[in-house]
């Protein structure tokens, strides 16, 4: 079967809805949110990678190397902001974290 | 996603990435490939693995109702969002003039990481140096971050105090009278 770039572009787009279902659809942890927003940039990704492909430029690689980047730092910062927020309050619930009192 | 434990949700995004990079393989990105299972699956995932290990989540995960109470909106939002990005993906085409019109089109003669290299570090330098700053000030940040002071009774190497000490103001020499001993 050969593989085009648009079957590419079916499991990006489904890789995508996942990662936005799971942000919306999360009640639990902001540790899911993360998660979910790396699913969405790995879906980015993969469309950046199949077009560069496709299109025989480089760019699109390049681009998908800065938002790998981008993407470590985010993750990274998220968690430490995680930890502090657990060091505070005991608890990572979303529904918990409604209001920020101090 | 929708696991109880955490922990399988990380698990289940380590071979989500490990299929992406297989597939990023196959469409000839050897290089992005690569870094994502070194720095994906080897630092970020860890960090992941690390945090809800050290946060122990897997306790209070069971205080929530699975089919939260915006299940019908979401879930119908997610679902059109799918239907037209799949229609999108599926009607897919492209002109065929357009690889023609490739800012920077990838030759055969030298491999993808060596092409990715030279583009990297002549047309996109500039960006590629901002990446480098972003990556600095978000190691600073969990630093400062999470670091937190030690609490009042440990004792911590003060080095003002260490360089300001000499031989003055530390020794003293006492002579010592027979059968005295040293006065208080």
């Amino acid at each position: 079967m050969f593989v085009g770039v648009s079957h590419y572009l079916i499991l990006s787009s489904l890789l995508f809805s996942l990662g936005t279902l799971g942000v919306f659809l999360n009640r639990r942890h902001v540790i899911n949110i993360l998660m979910s927003i790396e699913l969405i940039l790995l879906a980015v990704n993969v469309n950046f990678v199949a077009f560069s492909a496709e299109l025989k430029d480089l760019s699109g690689q390049v681009f998908s190397l800065f938002i790998l980047t981008v993407a470590a730092a985010e993750a990274a910062i998220g968690l430490a902001i995680l930890v502090v927020y657990f060091r505070n309050r005991q608890t990572i619930d979303i529904d918990d974290a409604t209001q920020m009192k101090g | 996603m929708f696991l109880k434990n955490p922990l399988y949700c990380v698990l289940c995004l380590i071979a989500a990435f490990f299929n992406v990079a297989g597939l990023f393989l196959l469409a000839g990105a050897e290089f992005l490939s690569m870094i994502l299972v070194i720095v994906y699956v080897g630092a970020v995932i860890v960090l992941f693995l690390f945090v809800v290990m050290m946060l122990d989540v897997q306790k209070e995960s069971l205080n929530h109702q699975f089919p939260s109470p915006y299940i019908k909106a979401t879930g119908t939002l997610a679902f059109i969002f799918a239907i037209e990005l799949l229609f999108t993906a599926y009607h897919w085409w492209h002109s065929p003039k357009a690889s023609e019109l490739a800012a920077f089109s990838s030759s055969s003669s030298v491999s993808n990481t060596h092409a990715l290299g030279e583009l990297i570090y002549t047309h996109y330098f500039y960006i590629f140096q901002v990446s480098g700053i972003i990556l600095f000030v978000s190691m600073i940040g969990a630093i400062v971050l999470t670091h937190q002071q030690s609490k009042s009774g440990t004792k911590r190497q003060s080095i003002s105090r260490q360089l300001k000490r000499n031989k003055e103001n530390s020794l003293k020499l006492v002579k010592i009278g027979f059968h005295k001993g040293l006065e208080k």
